[in-house]
């Protein structure tokens, strides 16, 4: 390996990405677009009803219910776009482009940190125009720079983490429609979990999944981080859960990369 | 590097070693034999071509050689490198064009070249003047600054080739380089592999047409199941076929005894694509 070039290449890598973006970036307001609109139909379809149903003395408002379902449709963000990058190494592995990079003298960590970078520069913007939005419908935060920088920090855990996951994915796809259709099931599972409605409200077998599964956690550490409040065990549970799943994903993409795409 | 230098030509000093030394190689997929003991010797500077029908193991043979897959078996070295122990010395050596275009869709054709150029380390300038040179010699220039999806099956192929020779490779892979072109694309495929070995390249191409390996091929192979069945300059095997045939039946006929369908494995090869009839010529 030729390690002084390890920069070098994975730059190289990551500006191919970028210009993937800037020449099709309609997907990428595609990938945006999913969450603004689940963020809408929320808050003014069911925002009424739901904030109603929220823990809060004498009911909640819609304006409540869209203060607690934003970290949810943070995480819903970061998982659509790292849809995206399942479907941009799905593309790159079964086009023959990985297979061309592995015959080549060049840093083989490069081939992925592009799309690895490449990823999390999408989900920061994506999360930007996200909170935003959400500013923009009434959203409003006690928190201070602390917790600001602590929620900051974890979705950006959250992002490299789910783009490993799904770098991952892409590679075992062995198809572009299957890449992009196997990371939906993270775009699904912020569903049963504190993202939309409080899981004491759940029947209880789904309530016992629902607390459990990563999602929670990760959830209500946003909520409380930009809310304020205190974390409690739960942000040693979603950085737990954020490292577990990265570092699966990453050792699950480099298995895959090993292998020649059949054509 | 200052001084004048053809795009795609090989770095100053030729090869002395021979390009290819491959012994008893071996390769399977799960219990299907792909490469069942092949013994081969490519001079520097030459052509050698790997002729025979899908599944025949041509495919497998270029992924291995060029350090995409390892061997379970054999002693390969390959540029004078030991394919296992100095695999990125290999790749530093090597170029690979496979039978399907690997260039990105995304990109114009002038920013897949730079994307070669920018791994290859070469410095701006030149990278500048190479892209430029190969745009113009494979007839790409006019299209140059348009995405690659927009552009013809030929042009596609074309540019992989030139992405593959902007790495300056002092040994090419090309596995069925033109299968599927039309005439005029094929023949400048056999025009740019004439180049390449008059500035001291070595190539290996596999291809399912005698007529491709006799225009190009110094030595020729053929690879029935896996195994080398015969070998000798494109006369030599001409010499045993009868009639004027150029014909992949009438050559497997001649040399195996057998028919191309009688042995083809091509469905239990998950290496190879299988989608290609022998017919499609």
């Amino acid at each position: 390996m030729s390690a002084p070039y390890v920069v070098r290449d994975s730059m190289t890598m990551l500006r191919r990405n970028l210009r993937h973006l800037s020449r099709y970036p309609s997907m990428a307001l595609m990938l945006i677009a999913i969450p603004v609109v689940f963020l809408l139909m929320f808050v003014y379809v069911l925002g009424g009803t739901l904030g109603a149903g929220l823990p809060v003395a004498g009911g909640g408002t819609r304006a409540d219910y869209l203060t607690y379902i934003v970290p949810g449709i943070w995480v819903m963000t970061i998982a659509s776009v790292a849809n995206g990058t399942a479907v941009s190494v799905a593309i790159d592995q079964t086009g023959g482009m990985f297979a061309r990079f592995r015959t080549m003298d060049i840093a083989r960590v490069s081939v992925l940190t592009g799309h690895v970078l490449g990823a999390v520069t999408r989900t920061v913007l994506g999360l930007s125009v996200m909170i935003l939005f959400a500013v923009a419908l009434g959203f409003r935060s006690d928190a201070g720079p602390a917790g600001w920088l602590g929620a900051a920090g974890l979705v950006l855990l959250l992002a490299f983490s789910f783009t490993w996951l799904t770098v991952a994915m892409g590679l075992a796809a062995g198809s572009v429609e299957t890449a992009s259709n196997t990371p939906l099931v993270l775009m699904v599972l912020p569903f049963v979990s504190s993202g939309f409605v409080p899981t004491e409200q759940m029947p209880a077998g789904l309530r016992h999944f629902a607390e459990h599964q990563p999602f929670t956690p990760i959830i209500e550490t946003l909520r409380a981080l930009t809310a304020g409040t205190p974390v409690g065990s739960d942000g040693w549970l979603a950085v737990g859960w954020c490292v577990a799943i990265g570092l699966a994903g990453y050792l699950w993409a480099r298995r895959q990369l090993g292998k020649v795409p059949v054509r | 590097m200052t001084t004048a230098h053809t795009p795609g030509a090989a770095a100053p000093g030729r090869l002395t070693a021979p390009a290819i030394e491959v012994t008893g190689l071996h390769k399977s997929f799960g219990a299907h034999h792909v490469l069942d003991g092949v013994d081969l010797a490519v001079p520097a500077g030459t052509v050698y071509a790997l002729l025979g029908p899908n599944g025949a193991g041509k495919t497998t043979m270029v992924n291995i050689l060029s350090t995409l897959l390892t061997a379970d078996a054999g002693e390969l070295r390959v540029a004078g490198h030991d394919l296992r122990r100095e695999s990125s010395r290999v790749r530093a050596a090597i170029g690979v064009t496979g039978q399907f275009s690997a260039i990105d869709m995304f990109l114009t054709g002038r920013e897949n070249l730079r994307l070669m150029a920018d791994l290859t380390h070469l410095d701006r300038a030149t990278a500048a003047r190479d892209v430029t040179a190969l745009l113009d010699r494979f007839d790409l220039a006019d299209a140059a600054d348009r995405r690659t999806l927009t552009w013809s099956g030929g042009m596609q192929r074309r540019l992989d080739l030139a992405m593959t020779l902007i790495t300056r490779p002092r040994l090419i892979f090309l596995d069925e380089p033109t299968t599927g072109l039309d005439p005029r694309s094929r023949r400048e495929v056999w025009r740019v592999v004439r180049e390449q070995v008059a500035d001291g390249v070595t190539v290996l191409l596999t291809t399912q047409y005698l007529e491709e390996a006799d225009a190009l091929a110094d030595r020729v192979g053929v690879l029935d199941a896996g195994r080398l069945v015969a070998e000798g300059t494109p006369a030599e095997l001409k010499a045993q076929v009868p009639g004027e045939s150029t014909n992949l039946d009438d050559v497997f006929l001649a040399l195996t005894g057998h028919t191309v369908a009688a042995t083809d494995p091509a469905a239990a090869d998950p290496s190879t694509d299988t989608t290609q009839e022998m017919t499609a010529r």
